[in-house]
């Protein structure tokens, strides 16, 4: 119990952090603990309050930091994918997306074709799961619990989805450097149209709820208002800047896997609220369903790793017929492949916005320096600003709609 | 001419002496420029109306050690209209690593240098709020530097459970 | 024998003191919502329609550990949260079992590093360790089996 120690500091916050209306007791501070079930996770915040309003708000974060950024740097390449999954731990698929990338580009190692159409199947399959646990979760912040039993199981057919390709339902490791793991299943593509079937009537469902409901436009219109320019100016990415009308999502900006040759469109909206945030989260559902139907009919037969030999391991049947193949397996495993010296960054479009990798590498085996630039850390950044002068309870719709994942904060 | 060429274009200008290097690698530009001139450059990429720099992505700091300089800042900073990426990278001393905040030019700076300051030592003169921010309040060292050891527990394996079993500490109630 | 054909007759049972308290208690055990990263996820997709863990008892989650039976620690806890999860056990009133759900509960699994405790059991004392990263709704379920078994055989003088 040595590494166990207390609490301390507290008092001492409220007189550096708060100012003086909090220490003369004028406002309440209030501690909105890393244990609480409308945080989405361990996210601890100190709100000054004037009554029930806000007044200032602290986001104290760090309760799940796990050092995955110096953990990566004493693992190979291939080995410290692995640790990508856990970090946004509803964008599994998108974060091994991210990093392989990244390791792509500074290695400068193609991928196939129909990797990358995988790929994209991958990320926007993701992109909808995890914009299900975002409508269930928010959904239920505000007390309408039934969406949130509804999107889980919505949900569930598509974890037997990753399950198909990937063998688990969520740290799937399924994008590997170079391109995917292995070959989709034939049971796959009837599987997904199946879903693409499915989905959106219940999708019109919860909007027949939820969208025109007088009492979810109450608790969402006008609350938690963030305007553009503020918006880009503390960083935010992705939904929550489109719902204040920016036009910037990095699968047009600077797009990767192929996105380039996909129709599809960027949802806006002018609102700057919670409410337009939801819609265009709610709007991205279609898109990613867009994007699906037109990558499965893009799917060519062919090869979904490269065959560049010194990033790909041998393939398994020839393992038993051939010493060098028997070798190289064990190098790869083992040794793993070095990269060039040189620092790349790759950017892409998450469920929750800008997700950038940046990669060091120093001619090594181990990646020298691995920083992720992930979107919950910036978001949660203008916090402060949208809640102050709202109410508590309001603000919890904020958080909601902010759709952070503490896992993405604290890496 | 690409909007990264006219930005070097302009800076050079200016900015002469401070730009050290320029690299380019694989599509990126990185421009090496000194500590002191940083906010002077920023400030022109932040404001000059040709430029517009005005979405700064991320800071992220790196620890060459034992190579000398020691540390590394880099700023990716981002020009919304022109759809234009350009990495500032400066390079820090070992000992007292310090620069000049730019929370004043691009507020979305504040918690990523708080992390660059929590987990790699480095100091940001004039940030609003200079404390740790992952790590608990009272930790020592800087975790991400290369001289930290990562704190790895030997993993127990048959041979060496029950010893390590012993000495373990396990809470009792 | 002859007593307890012709009580079962009349609706009477007997038993221990012990088997009725034990079976009361595995009966609705109220987990603490204490989820904490990935296996947060899977404890609530336990939690909701396809893998109903009501009908064990649980749909009930309590978000203060004053009204709840048992934690279920669900994620990695880091060297910052190791206060708040003690201070959580102890004010859980008794009796009180703890069931580390994944491999970061048990032996902080993939991460091996400076940030994580290395298994909550430097902490808390645990009941029931149920390892996966992060393990399946089934799998979860199989582990609040377990601990329902090995309640089911506690002494009545553990929580006297």
């Amino acid at each position: 119990m040595n590494q166990v120690r207390e609490f301390e500091g507290t008092v001492d916050e409220l007189k550096t952090l708060f100012g003086d209306r909090a220490a003369g007791g004028e406002t309440m501070v209030l501690n909105l603990g890393p244990q609480h079930p409308s945080t989405h996770g361990v996210l601890r915040l100190m709100l000054e309050l004037d009554g029930e309003e806000v007044v200032r708000c602290r986001p104290d974060i760090g309760f799940l930091h796990t050092g995955i950024e110096k953990n990566m740097e004493a693992k190979t390449f291939l080995k410290a994918l692995v640790m990508t999954d856990r970090m946004d731990y509803l964008n599994n698929l998108g974060n091994n997306l991210t990093y392989c990338l990244a390791v792509e580009k500074l290695c400068g190692i193609d991928v196939p074709e129909r990797a990358q159409v995988i790929r994209v199947l991958c990320a926007e399959l993701q992109r909808i799961s995890s914009h299900l646990v975002w409508l269930g979760t928010s959904a239920m912040d505000l007390n309408a619990s039934s969406i949130l039993i509804y999107c889980f199981r919505d949900r569930e057919r598509l974890l037997d989805i990753f399950e198909l390709i990937g063998g688990q339902r969520m740290m799937t490791s399924y994008v590997r450097p170079g391109g995917v793991w292995r070959d989709l299943p034939e049971e796959f593509v009837p599987a997904v149209e199946a879903f693409l079937e499915y989905l959106p009537g219940k999708l019109a469902d919860y909007e027949r709820l939820l969208t025109r409901n007088p009492l979810f436009l109450r608790r969402t219109v006008d609350v938690g208002i963030i305007a553009a320019d503020e918006a880009l100016a503390r960083g935010m990415t992705g939904a929550s800047l489109r719902g204040s009308g920016v036009n910037f999502d990095v699968r047009r900006a600077a797009p990767y896997c192929g996105y380039e040759h996909y129709d599809f469109d960027v949802p806006l909206e002018d609102g700057c609220d919670v409410y337009a945030r939801y819609r265009v989260r709610m709007r991205e559902f279609h898109q990613s369903m867009r994007i699906i139907s037109q990558a499965l009919a893009r799917l060519q037969p062919g090869a979904v790793m490269t065959d560049d030999r010194r990033f790909a391991p041998p393939p398994r049947s020839a393992l038993g017929r051939s010493m060098e193949a028997l070798i190289h397996h064990f190098k790869y495993w083992t040794e793993g492949f070095t990269a060039p010296q040189g620092e790349v960054y790759q950017p892409t479009e998450s469920p929750r916005g800008e997700l950038g990798c940046y990669l060091v590498g120093d001619g090594g085996a181990q990646p020298a320096r691995v920083h992720f630039r992930t979107p919950s850390f910036h978001n949660l950044q203008s916090l402060a600003h949208m809640s102050e002068g709202h109410l508590v309870a309001d603000l919890v719709a904020i958080i909601g709609s902010i759709d952070i994942v503490l896992g993405d904060v604290d890496r | 001419m690409t909007h990264i060429d006219t930005t070097i274009a302009s800076l050079r200008e200016k900015h002469m002496h401070a730009i050290e290097q320029i690299i380019s690698f694989r599509d990126e530009t990185t421009l090496l420029v000194s500590a002191g001139a940083l906010l002077h450059i920023c400030r022109d990429l932040r404001y000059d109306p040709a430029l517009g720099y005005s979405v700064l992505a991320d800071l992220a700091a790196v620890d060459y050690h034992p190579q000398r300089p020691r540390f590394a800042v880099a700023y990716l900073l981002h020009a919304l209209k022109h759809n234009a990426r350009l990495r500032l990278r400066v390079l820090l001393p070992g000992r007292e690593p310090r620069l000049p905040s730019v929370t004043g030019l691009w507020p979305a700076a504040e918690w990523p240098e708080r992390e660059a300051f929590d987990l790699m030592g480095i100091e940001f003169t004039g940030h609003p709020d200079l404390r740790r921010i992952l790590m608990p309040a009272d930790w020592e060292g800087h975790p991400l530097r290369k001289d930290y050891a990562l704190g790895y527990e030997e993993v127990q394996f048959s041979f060496n459970w029950r010893e390590i079993d012993l000495r373990k500490d396990y809470a009792q109630e | 024998m002859g007593a307890e054909q012709k009580l079962g007759n009349l609706g009477i049972v007997t038993t221990t003191l012990e088997t009725v308290v034990n079976w009361g208690r595995t009966g609705a055990m109220w987990p603490m919502l204490f989820g904490l990263a990935c296996c947060a996820i899977e404890m609530i997709a336990t939690q909701a329609a396809s893998y109903d863990v009501s009908r064990f008892g649980m749909e009930l989650m309590r978000a203060s550990p004053r009204q709840s039976d048992l934690m279920i620690v669900a994620g990695r806890v880091s060297r910052k949260m190791a206060p708040v999860l003690r201070r959580l056990y102890d004010q859980m009133p008794e009796p009180k079992w703890v069931l580390a759900m994944g491999d970061c509960a048990s032996c902080s699994g993939v991460f091996n590093n400076y940030a994580l405790v290395q298994g909550v059991d430097e902490i808390v004392p645990v009941d029931v360790y149920v390892a996966g990263c992060p393990p399946r709704p089934e799998a979860l379920i199989d582990g609040i089996l377990k601990l329902h078994e090995k309640v089911r055989g506690e002494s009545i003088t553990r929580w006297a």
